[in-house]
């Protein structure tokens, strides 16, 4: 390893630091002016090209605001909090190959900072560690809105990483291999016909469950609750302001932009895409389509933001436990089970047992609703309110019986009017 | 609202210094000094914080998602409230007791701002209350009677598409906000086409209203007719289906028909709760009798049964307008009465309404009596008879009274209001036991309380 290595990994490190970065900042700018849009506002639109210079401005300015700790505070861990957070979403960034391999001179250049054996267990990993910037930003600030929103998240961040270690484990099964650059390797070429031979088709499943998982992962609406500004004020950065609130937000986008990498790369083939052109372009088209993919999936979270309401917190966790991760499960299984079938038995002798297995669950399919019927007959004598508990306090269930009688007391407010 | 638990000995604080001397006592007296007030020391003093398990959580008067100046004081067990007391106070105005020392015409620019999302019902309820205490109830013309019809139920939309807008954001739904804002831009438009004010218009007066409506009033209300029903069903649109906003609301806040009667809780809260009561049909006003509208009701008893009526209200307030555009009558929109009726030829200026130029000039220039009478009406006002009356309207948010009293002066001796707010925020403490954090801020928005009408 000469010097003009050293360079090449400096510069494919400062690329991707780069790339992230700037990616950050045109996200906050993007964020504001695509919500803008579908509020049919204008969003920031001064300072630069169409409001471009926004997000640097704003940063300036936080970084040069007074540094405010609460006297409860616990003053280190309090400092550190946002720096992990920031740290963490960089440090995972490093395993996303982000453009393709091309060769200069004699040297072969792959356009990714670090591709260990573990790989995307890397990215788990991280994902874990992130917990603790928010728990401790929450429970280092010494005060009671941000406790509650650092409990939240710890409950909420560890709920969901179940869903998405299982999802990643279905990639990982499906392809034989934790390295990032063998995952994205797999998804190269096509399908059948046209379709590129993404993960997302075969693994559209454990791609949903890790987009769900993402997104409750980042913290962004509608699984924002450790920061419910409707609720918590602010969540764990309700104490923050200045430097130390700017790292915690940049850490959310961050965040964004390394989860959507992280799909991209596990379902989306990553910088794949049909190559053309002289060497040149060869050369910069996987970033390009790299770069493309990555905005595709900003836009959702940022649409998701403008049209959904916030969740209530138990019915995240509802769904982190009682939908995601069963499902999760099933997925793994099966996803175990026809690699297994794959590589271990004849290609006429699966078509035949699916066949087989699909006839049986069509059939059952449609016998299974002339039993359920007759067996929910005898006891389902309340109609359509038999679904409501007895203790409702509503009215409407058979719970308070004056309902129906109790006409006259609908009248009892109009008499006492009209003094 | 009053807390049961004050000392036993409290009335004597007010009696005779001698018994007030030995009942003062602190060591006798029980110890209130957290009754309200949150003090530090809970975090420092982790033992006892992991002992009780319980956590007293401060919501407000600084809280994104009170209405304002709302302040909640919850125990908690985890996220689920034990208890939630709300204090109000924080947006005091003084408002009812300014109203003692105004001429009766000038307290209808006081009393606008009392709900400041529901103005015109504020100034209608006072006028009317006014009205039937000079006994000119059925002296009013036709015109305001209709225009106060009319403008009022514009007014409801309004506060609805602004309860919707901050409910909207308060449970997360951004957009929500932004769209009910800019819709409630258009009705505010035309009451300041009207009466020169976005809000606290101070346009209608006891006989009438200060003056008639532009030239061009029919069409724009008429453009805002064709609009609305469908910015209304974008709004079904985004939220009515969407499973969240649905969880979200359903089942939280729950006030059963008892609990509504027992407590005294009127408006789309009553009405969620199967009741089919709304002033405009038990004891109706200006003529609104005449018009055919529904009272929309659900039995849900829950804040998603209070979105769906308020959503319905608000295309029933338009078949209301409608109606009243299609029957407008003409005529006098002021009683002929000249000794209530305000001397000034008002017009609309710049800056608002103001005194017309030629009457100025008049006043001024030609004509001395006009100039007295002029200056004693203004400045001194109408006497009103003895007596008290009591009005009710149907404000968006329930029964708005207005109890007033004459001493037969040209001032109020007392006005005192009823405010459904503030009726509603004592409904709290029942509604949010047992609630999770995030469904006390549903079911408070599915109050819609306003501070400035509670506190007044």
């Amino acid at each position: 390893m000469d010097w003009l290595d050293v360079l090449i990994i400096v510069a494919v490190a400062v690329g991707a630091f780069a790339l992230w970065l700037v990616g950050t900042a045109l996200l906050i700018w993007g964020e504001r002016r695509v919500v803008a849009k579908m509020q049919s506002r204008v969003g920031p639109n001064r300072l630069g090209p169409a409001g471009l210079m926004q997000t640097l401005a704003d940063g300036a300015k936080l970084f040069f605001k007074e540094d405010i700790a609460p006297a409860n505070a616990d003053r280190w861990v309090y400092l550190a909090a946002p720096m992990v957070s920031a740290v963490v979403a960089l440090v995972t960034f490093a395993v996303i190959p982000y453009g393709g391999t091309f060769t200069i001179g004699d040297r072969q250049i792959s356009l990714q900072v670090w591709d260990p054996d573990v790989g995307l267990l890397w990215v788990l990993a991280m994902g874990s560690i992130g917990v603790y910037g928010i728990v401790l930003a929450g429970w280092s600030s010494g005060s009671k809105y941000p406790l509650l929103g650092g409990v939240r998240s710890s409950a909420q961040m560890i709920s969901y990483e179940l869903a998405m270690g299982l999802a990643v484990a279905a990639v990982f099964i499906y392809t034989g291999s934790l390295r990032a650059s063998d995952i994205v390797a797999n998804q190269a070429g096509t399908l059948f016909g046209p379709i590129p031979a993404w993960h997302v088709i075969p693994m559209a499943p454990a791609f949903v469950l890790f987009f769900i998982s993402a997104v409750a992962e980042t913290q962004r609406p509608p699984f924002d609750l450790p920061e419910a500004e409707g609720e918590l004020v602010g969540g764990f950065n309700t104490e923050y302001s200045g430097a130390k609130f700017a790292m915690i937000f940049l850490a959310e986008f961050m965040n964004v932009i390394t989860m959507s990498a992280v799909l991209v790369t596990m379902f989306l083939g990553g910088p794949n895409g049909p190559l053309f052109g002289p060497d040149i372009v060869r050369a910069v088209l996987p970033t390009i389509y790299f770069v493309v993919k990555v905005g595709i999936f900003l836009f959702v979270f940022i649409w998701l933001r403008a049209t959904l309401p916030r969740l209530r917190y138990d019915r995240l966790m509802d769904l982190g436990w009682k939908v995601m991760l069963p499902f999760a499960l099933l997925w793994v299984m099966a996803t175990g089970f026809s690699v297994v079938l794959r590589e271990t038995t004849e290609r006429a002798t699966v078509i035949r047992a699916a066949a087989i297995g699909a006839a049986v669950a069509a059939v059952l399919f449609f016998l299974a609703p002339l039993f359920s019927r007759r067996a929910s007959e005898p006891g389902g004598g309340g109609g359509d309110g038999g679904a409501r508990p007895l203790d409702d306090p509503r009215p409407g269930g058979e719970a308070l019986p004056e309902r129906a009688g109790d006409r006259p007391s609908t009248d009892r407010p109009t008499e006492e009017v009209g003094v | 609202m009053s807390d049961t638990r004050a000392p036993a000995t409290a009335g004597a604080i007010w009696g005779d210094e001698s018994e007030r001397r030995s009942a003062l006592d602190p060591r006798q007296l029980p110890d209130t000094r957290h009754e309200f007030t949150v003090v530090g020391g809970e975090w420092q003093n982790l033992p006892d914080a992991v002992d009780d398990d319980l956590m007293v959580i401060n919501m407000g008067p600084q809280h994104p998602s009170t209405h304002g100046v709302l302040r909640m004081v919850l125990t908690l067990d985890g996220e689920i409230v034990v208890d939630n007391r709300p204090v109000i106070g924080y947006l005091h105005t003084g408002i009812e007791k300014n109203a003692e020392y105004r001429p009766w015409t000038h307290s209808v620019t006081f009393v606008t701002r009392m709900d400041y999302l529901s103005p015109l019902f504020n100034e209608l309820a006072y006028c009317l209350a006014v009205e039937k205490l000079l006994g000119i109830s059925d002296d009013v013309p036709e015109r305001a009677s209709a225009l106060r019809v009319l403008l009022c139920e514009l007014n409801r939309i309004a506060s609805h598409l602004v309860w919707l807008a901050t409910g909207g954001l308060e449970l997360g739904s951004v957009s929500a906000m932004i769209y009910g804002f800019r819709e409630r831009e258009g009705i505010l438009d035309i009451l300041e086409h009207v009466t020169g004010l976005r809000m606290n218009h101070a346009y209608f007066r006891p006989g009438g209203v200060s003056q008639d409506v532009p030239m061009d009033f029919r069409e724009r209300v008429e453009v805002l007719l064709t609009e609305m029903p469908r910015r209304i069903d974008e709004f079904e649109a985004l939220l009515s289906e969407n499973p969240i906003w649905v969880e979200r609301n359903t089942g939280v806040g729950i006030l059963t028909r008892e609990q509504c009667f027992d407590l005294g809780v009127t408006g789309p809260v009553l009405r969620s709760a199967g009741v089919a009561h709304d002033l405009r049909k038990a004891a109706p006003y200006c003529g609104i009798e005449q018009y055919d509208f529904d009272v929309p009701t659900t039995d849900t008893c829950d804040a998603f049964g209070r979105y769906t009526i308020r959503i319905q209200e608000m295309r029933e307030s338009l078949k209301i307008v409608r109606q009243v555009l299609d029957t407008l009558p003409g005529g006098p929109v002021m009683v002929a009465d000249p000794k209530i009726a305000w001397p000034a030829q008002l017009a609309l200026g710049p800056d608002g309404i103001g005194n017309a130029k030629e009457y100025i000039g008049k006043i001024m220039g030609q004509s001395m009596e006009a100039l007295i009478h002029h200056f004693k009406l203004v400045t001194e006002g109408f006497t009103v008879p003895e007596g008290q009356v009591y009005v009710p309207v149907e404000s968006p948010r329930g029964e708005l009274g207005y109890h007033v009293t004459s001493s037969g002066t040209n001032k109020p001796y007392r006005v005192h209001v009823r405010d459904p707010s503030f009726i509603h925020i004592g409904v709290l403490p029942v509604m949010s036991r047992g609630l999770l954090i995030a469904d006390i801020i549903a079911a408070v928005a599915s109050l819609d309380p306003v501070m400035g009408g509670v506190d007044r």
